[in-house]
């Protein structure tokens, strides 16, 4: 019995070592986002608390937690406040199986990326929960929109997925990361790279498909009952996929934790600093797009998602398999 | 050892206790809610007996995607109010329906374990090889070569299925403005503006 209470003690050991690291960036996180944000418009953004407003986030948070948790009196109680709960661990849950480095993974499962992708499309849930459980019209509208438009973009990004799976053959992260060696996917597959970035941005509710929130129509869609700690969940939850979605990037089509080129400055760089350097990377991007694009329109979003994304990656797809096919280059399993 | 059937156990008793739930809960909404934790549960018990691929396929296209479905019917529909009228007594049509549909399914499901238990090449094949690849591999080994008709089958029956929804629900709508992007993108100065001579106290009509 000591040794399974050992083994338990090791294993949340590694999960508090992956989790505060990822806590702590998402508060960074929001700052840059902020800050860029502000550059891109020519203000300053947060830049009174802490050195460069360093520490805005966390005296964001520790308002929220200060402040008062309102449940409307016609709420269906125990849904709203699992909603919040449900995001935030779904987003921090998916982070076991990113691996920072060969070794620096707290599960190295077999079917990782599929896990990746059931954790994301699970994500759905905390929205629509929220959305229903406020019994309001607005957050019920905005989590309608919001959960169409993730079913729809969770399609192409799955294919996408094949994609990258049928130039590897394997499950496992690590595996595909290890697949780049010679090259990142980002070359051979460049089209399927933009596509997943885009959809990445549907699938995060981020600018220009923030729809679920679009502050004109529908107030601040889902969340718009959510107060105090549990606004601060959500919001949590929210840039936890984000950073989610850019881990997820970096390790199909930039080569994970792999150096640029296997030369001598370069690989001396340890290999989760590579990983981090590709998530910020991907996450300026995302910051960027935010600041500089408006929003789309429900019926072009739905478009764009299925009239386009969805034929052309299928198109795509076959056209990968074909070349591997032709090309003898499939991978190949040793039985 | 202990420990895997301490886990076995719990998700074994989510898992049967959800499903009770499923059938018992007066609101429908729950009901759903227990469908989704039936499902996750039976999820993890394949990740346990090592079928991860199989666990992760119905974490994606059963609580990722169809759960969703009913969610979203239940909240739309009035599901509670239909349901609370069995209880006071109105006759139902949907009762005998349900339980013919039961009966098939559990005369169906007797075949297939019957089919097995009985004839024991059923779930042999010439290409599996049981060796310590993965089972994903596995999978895709035997599914795309043996039962290659029956997969593609399977998928032109999932495609029917789609269509025929597609086609029942279908209104073509009269009078709806739609957006034409070519028509947007390939107008130029040329086509789209026109100088026109005002007359004074005459005025021109424009937009015919």
């Amino acid at each position: 019995m000591m040794e399974y209470l050992q083994i338990l003690g090791q294993e949340i050991y590694k999960i508090i070592f992956v989790l505060v690291p990822i806590l702590v960036s998402v508060a960074m996180i929001v700052w840059l986002d902020r800050r860029v944000w502000g550059l891109v418009q020519k203000r300053r953004g947060p830049n009174v608390v802490g050195p460069f407003g360093l520490f805005q986030t966390l005296a964001d948070a520790l308002k929220y937690i200060f402040k008062e948790i309102i449940i409307p009196a016609s709420a269906n109680k125990t849904v709203f406040i699992l909603a919040p709960i449900v995001t935030m661990t779904l987003a921090l849950v998916a982070w076991a199986v990113i691996p920072m480095s060969q070794n620096l993974v707290l599960a190295d499962i077999n079917v990782g990326i599929l896990y990746l992708f059931a954790v994301s499309s699970l994500g759905v849930y905390g929205i629509i929960m929220g959305g229903w459980a406020s019994n309001s019209k607005y957050p019920f509208l905005g989590a309608i929109r919001s959960a169409a438009q993730m079913v729809s973009y969770e399609v192409s990004i799955g294919i996408i997925i094949i994609n990258v799976l049928l130039c590897v053959g394997s499950l496992n992260l690590n595996d595909i990361v290890l697949a780049q060696k010679e090259l990142w996917y980002v070359i051979p597959l460049f089209p399927m790279f933009v596509i997943f970035f885009i959809s990445a941005l549907a699938e995060t509710n981020r600018p220009p498909f923030d729809l679920p929130e679009a502050e004109a129509e529908l107030v601040a869609g889902y969340q718009t009952e959510y107060s105090g700690m549990m606004y601060a969940m959500f919001w949590l939850g929210e840039y936890a996929n984000i950073l989610l979605m850019c881990a997820m990037g970096s390790i199909l089509f930039l080569g994970g934790w792999l150096p640029i080129m296997d030369i001598y400055p370069l690989n001396i760089i340890p290999a989760p600093l590579w990983m981090i350097i590709k998530i910020l990377f991907l996450f300026l991007l995302f910051a960027l797009i935010k600041a500089i694009v408006p929003r789309y329109r429900y019926d072009q979003l739905m478009r764009l998602g299925w009239k386009i994304f969805l034929p052309f990656s299928l198109v795509y797809l076959v056209l990968t398999a074909s070349f591997l096919f032709y090309f003898d280059k499939l991978p190949k399993v040793n039985i | 050892m202990i420990v895997h059937s301490i886990f076995f156990y719990f998700f074994s008793v989510i898992a049967i206790f959800s499903s009770l739930m499923v059938i018992t809960s007066r609101s429908t909404i729950n009901s759903v809610f227990f469908l989704i934790l039936d499902f996750i549960s039976v999820g993890c018990l394949f990740i346990m007996v090592g079928a991860e691929f199989l666990g992760m396929i119905l974490l994606i296209v059963y609580v990722g995607a169809v759960a969703v479905l009913f969610l979203f019917v239940v909240m739309m529909l009035n599901v509670a109010e239909q349901k609370q009228s069995w209880f006071i007594g109105k006759k139902s049509t949907h009762i005998p329906t349900g339980l013919i549909v039961s009966v098939l399914i559990l005369l169906e499901l007797l075949v297939v374990v019957g089919g097995w238990k009985y004839k024991k090449d059923v779930m042999s094949s010439s290409t599996l090889v049981l060796s310590d690849i993965s089972n994903t591999h596995q999978l895709g080994l035997v599914m795309y070569t043996d039962y290659i008709l029956y997969f593609q089958l399977a998928g032109v029956v999932l495609l029917l299925a789609m269509i025929g929804a597609i086609l029942l629900t279908f209104r073509e709508r009269v009078g709806v403005k739609k957006q034409s992007y070519i028509n947007q993108i390939s107008r130029g100065p040329l086509t789209s503006i026109e100088l026109k001579e005002v007359e004074s106290f005459k005025g021109v009509k424009i937009d015919d």
